[in-house]
């Protein structure tokens, strides 16, 4: 309309507006890099231009990104990547001896011995080879082939390629996926860009988000009226809601995907954020195999890891992969194709990735080092994480779920009346209008649990346990000041 | 338009070929790979002041090392420095860094004549087939009928094609014209255009320049005709830049042309600086986002334009980092902020490749202490690919039933094989595509592998190969001639 008035030509539309694109691009939503961040942005540069506020900082607990919040890398890891970054370092006395050998061995697969040569697009063979190694050993002995993994940009770009593959078909036929509520959202922007069928299942709040079969089995028979359910999505140990699936779960989850006839996606990249006493993480594929031949031979499967978690908190170099089970061979040479498009995932990242499933052993020189770093790192998430659900159980208004693992808190606030229909008022969901207020008062940036999906009628927020300790302190304390605050002025 | 996948059977016949090396004789120790425009794999060295800042900026503790030049260092310590928490590990905003954002926008002004780029329109991703696929998922709109339609050269790099498959989108071809030196004719875009009705709905024109596989450089004229078209037909313009980085050198040296003279007025220095680095004696790039303003009005506020980028070509050739860009341009400010969230959806882009980008477009400065190797290293590349386009001109063209145009740009060759029927018809037999058969025949005797035009697609009843022309000068002259050998006994063997 202005377009016209500017050029002072006839009536010409652009090609591309919002009735002309992809109607599902629209559907897609990410809370965790939502509206709420680009608050935070902007608040950010107020500050840096001067601007007076209640805070100087804005504390980001929005997003799992550990190194942002100060948790430094893993020394070994470095070492090794700036070895391969600049090769003529290997001379340099300061370099340990397995850092070097490390380094040579990820050079000498790469082209031209450099880690800027693109790779095969499934990713360095030897990279996969450890892959599958370190998978054999954290599986008790499960043979795991090399074959069926594939390296990729971050767990992300695998989870996507593997719905491409799965969602097809037309109206009642078109492929439903199973995803708990809450989620981790970029499950619901992948269903809504390939216009699949989210089929929602409910964790149960209250008995500390654990998975309920008969709330599958619900969610399954009503989703088959309208769609053609194939995929059961499950994330362990859990984001945002933080709980770690026990054994017989697992193996209840298995037995109904078999009986249902679904491919499972088993998002694993927290594998090592385990706390709580008395929970431990099992592996899909290990309690598959486990679960003997008419369950390992048949589920399929496919099972993703990543190196932005843990204690690594690599987020910035993309690495990650899946493992596929029973792929049909066909299948896998149009998989093959697929992860050919953008040729390969970012070498640096597999580099990284090489190292984390083949870490220092007791026998070599950076061990200690090593040993000493990934114990601080993960007993200071532990010690957050008990601290996190400590605290805002001592907040009237707030209640919380143990953070068993992951690296976040999903807590339900209790929102007065006043302040519900406020936010209606505004057009803001409720949840929404909340963390913006406590954003604007306190700068703390977290995600409102619209952003991951919750029950009706109930509200959330996911926070990261990420800052440092005394920060946390601090966070934890806002919050409830926050909390006490709100729920007065909308009383 | 025959169905395109991937040379599966060459990739297999060279892992094979690469078992089977080890203890059968061959005429030769080792497999020339120049399938892909992979600098390093074909044996190129990576930038040295490049790597030194990599190094640093991953592992820290290299920025107290006197062992690395200070500017290196100084320079890591500014990259850590927009990196959030200080570390590369950390994600980075959506559409990446934003220092590196606004200084690849000052680096399209500049590349353009001062032509504003505004850091909003920019967006990074693990390399140029990322957005690419991207903004193609914003264009197809899988539930309309019609299909959507996206015109595309032939021959083009299959990426493209595959994902413009993949969408549901249909690929409408539209053929370059070899006998012209690959040039781009109107006449035949309006061919194309019409033979699409009936069939879909083409909303986008997919340009590549320079291009690939077949190294034309477009003419400033046929860039103006190009987007008179899209603009009459309302077609959105995909153009792929991405080997034009090739042709920003050639703008940087000019700049620092300027500085020598006021420097040290040193004439002949500043001259031997600024060369053609677009090889074609009478070629210059041309960027669309260039033409496009320089057009004015009703073009310059209208016509709708991605240009695609990357860091794996041009002199880095650093591939395996993963790093492209986008410049999106008179984008409806609604549409934008729906891309936003689908680039969000990924978290971001390598962080090392981001840093790369802004190495690339920012390099050292004369006075620099890194300066001189730099400039080296740089003009070494240049004196490759300038000796390799040359060489393989001459040499592919002084055997028989081998030709090739002059390359303009673009890191590949694209010579025109003539086959003979007997050629053409064993191939046949044994259910490969002439040229496939060619180029696995070359792999397996000649131990050189390239990629058969089929990928690419090709007039039908022709054929070719490419190959990557970003070779260290001895290892181009072992290509050439055992290609020449391969190529001599096949002719023969066929006749």
């Amino acid at each position: 309309m202005s377009q016209q008035a500017v050029n002072g030509v006839s009536h010409r539309g652009r090609v591309l507006t919002l009735d002309s694109m992809n109607p599902n691009v629209k559907r897609v939503e990410y809370a965790v890099r939502g509206p709420i961040v680009q608050r935070a942005v902007q608040i950010e540069k107020e500050l840096k231009e001067g601007a007076k506020k209640p805070f100087t900082e804005v504390i980001k607990a929005n997003i799992g990104d550990a190194h942002a919040m100060g948790q430094k890398p893993i020394t070994f890891f470095r070492q090794v990547l700036a070895l391969c970054s600049y090769p003529a370092l290997l001379e340099d006395s300061k370099f340990p001896e397995d850092a070097k050998q490390r380094a040579r061995r990820v050079l000498e697969a790469c082209g031209g011995h450099s880690i800027g040569a693109y790779s095969a697009s499934q990713g360095i063979e030897c990279i996969r080879q450890d892959v599958a190694r370190y998978i054999e050993k954290r599986d008790g002995g499960i043979p795991s082939n090399p074959d069926n993994i594939y390296l990729s940009t971050g767990a992300s770009d695998a989870i996507v390629t593997i719905l491409k593959l799965l969602v097809c078909g037309e109206g009642r036929d078109r492929t439903g996926v199973m995803i708990s509520i809450p989620q981790y959202p970029l499950y619901s922007a992948a269903l809504a860009d390939l216009g699949a069928v989210q089929i929602n299942y409910y964790l149960d709040e209250d008995n500390c988000w654990s998975l309920n079969i008969t709330e599958l089995r619900r969610a399954l028979s009503a989703a088959r009226e309208h769609c053609n359910p194939r995929v059961l999505c499950i994330i362990n140990p859990g984001n945002p809601t933080g709980q770690v699936q026990s054994r017989q779960c697992i193996e209840d989850v298995i037995r109904f995907a078999k009986e249902e006839h679904l491919f499972l996606m088993a998002d694993e990249v927290y594998q090592d954020n385990v706390y709580a006493e008395g929970c431990q993480f099992h592996s899909f594929k290990k309690v598959l195999f486990e679960m003997g031949p008419e369950y390992s031979n048949t589920v399929e499967m496919a099972s993703f890891h990543s190196t932005s978690k843990c204690y690594m908190g690599e987020c910035g170099f993309r690495g990650g992969y899946m493992e596929v089970i029973n792929l049909d061979p066909e299948v896998k040479a149009q998989l093959i194709k697929l992860v050919s498009v953008r040729l390969c995932p970012p070498v640096p990242g597999q580099a990284l990735l090489d190292l984390v499933v083949n870490p220092p052993q007791p026998d070599e020189p950076s061990y200690a080092t090593f040993m000493k770093e990934r114990t601080a790192v993960l007993s200071a998430l532990a010690e957050k994480a008990r601290l996190t659900e400590q605290i805002f159980n001592t907040v009237p208004g707030i209640t919380c779920n143990p953070v068993q693992g992951a690296m976040y808190t999903f807590p339900r606030i209790t929102l007065p009346q006043k302040a519900i229909d406020k936010a209606k008022e505004l057009g803001l969901v409720p949840d929404m209008f909340y963390c913006m207020r406590l954003l604007d008062e306190e700068g703390i940036c977290l995600v409102p649990g619209s952003g991951f999906g919750q029950r009706e009628g109930t509200y959330h927020f996911r926070m990261t346990i990420l800052p440092p300790t005394e920060k946390l302190k601090v966070v934890l304390q806002k919050i409830r000041e926050f909390q006490l605050r709100f729920t007065q002025e909308f009383s | 338009m025959a169905a395109r996948g991937l040379d599966l059977i060459l990739h297999r016949a060279q892992v094979k070929l690469c078992d089977k090396l080890q203890g059968v004789r061959r005429p030769y120790k080792e497999v020339i790979d120049v399938f892909q425009g992979d600098l390093h794999r074909a044996g190129m060295k990576p930038l040295t002041f490049v790597r030194q800042v990599l190094a640093a900026c991953v592992y820290p503790p290299l920025i107290n090392s006197s062992n690395l030049p200070l500017d290196v260092r100084q320079r890591a310590q500014e990259e850590l420095g927009r990196c959030v928490g200080g570390s590369v590990g950390s994600y980075s905003a959506t559409p990446g860094i934003p220092e590196i954002i606004h200084s690849i926008s000052e680096f399209i002004k500049r590349r353009d004549g001062g032509i504003p780029s505004h850091p909003e329109n920019i967006y990074i991703s693990p390399g140029s087939q990322w957005s690419i696929s991207n903004i193609l998922n914003v264009l197809v709109n899988r539930e309309a009928s019609p299909r959507t339609g996206v015109l595309i050269p032939v021959p083009c790099h299959n990426k493209t094609v595959l994902s413009i498959t993949q969408l549901g989108a249909v690929a409408v071809p539209y053929y370059l014209s070899e006998e012209q030196g690959w040039a781009l004719q109107v006449e035949e875009l309006q061919r194309a255009h019409e033979s699409a009705k009936g069939v879909c709905n083409p909303v986008a024109l997919y340009v590549i320049n320079p291009g690939n596989p077949a190294g034309y450089v477009q003419s400033q004229k046929s860039v103006l005709e190009v987007i008179r078209f899209a603009w009459e037909k309302r077609l959105f313009l995909l153009v792929d830049e991405v080997k034009k980085l090739l042709s920003s050198m050639q703008a940087y040296f000019k700049n620092q042309m300027h500085l020598y003279k006021g420097t040290y007025g040193c004439l002949h220095v500043a001259l031997q600086l600024y060369q053609d680095c677009v090889y074609g004696e009478n070629c210059e790039f041309v960027s669309y986002k260039r033409a496009v303003s320089e057009m004015g009005p009703p073009f310059s506020g209208t016509v709708e334009l991605a240009s695609f980028h990357s860091v794996s070509k041009g002199f880095s050739g650093e591939c395996g980092l993963r790093a492209g860009y986008v410049e999106l341009v008179n984008l409806d400010p609604a549409v934008m902020k729906y891309i936003h969230t689908l680039f969000s959806k990924d978290a971001c882009s390598p962080v090392l490749g981001q840093i790369a980008l802004n190495l690339m477009t920012d390099p050292p400065k004369p006075g620099d202490p890194s300066y001189l190797l730099y400039k080296q290293e740089i003009e070494q590349i240049r004196t490759v690919l300038v000796h390799s386009v040359k060489k393989v001109h001459e040499v592919v063209n002084s055997l028989p039933g081998f030709s090739c145009p002059p390359i303009e740009g673009g890191l590949f060759a694209f010579p025109r094989l003539h086959l003979t029927p007997k050629a053409i018809q064993k191939a046949k037999e044994l259910g490969l595509q002439p040229d496939t058969f060619y180029c696995t025949r070359l792999l397996e005797e000649g131990g050189v592998f390239t990629g058969p035009g089929w990928e690419y697609g090709q007039k039908e009843g022709t054929y070719h190969i490419r190959f990557c022309i970003a070779v260290p000068q001895d290892v181009m002259e072992e290509l050439l001639r055992r290609l020449s050998s391969f190529h001599m006994t096949f002719m023969k063997d066929f006749s």
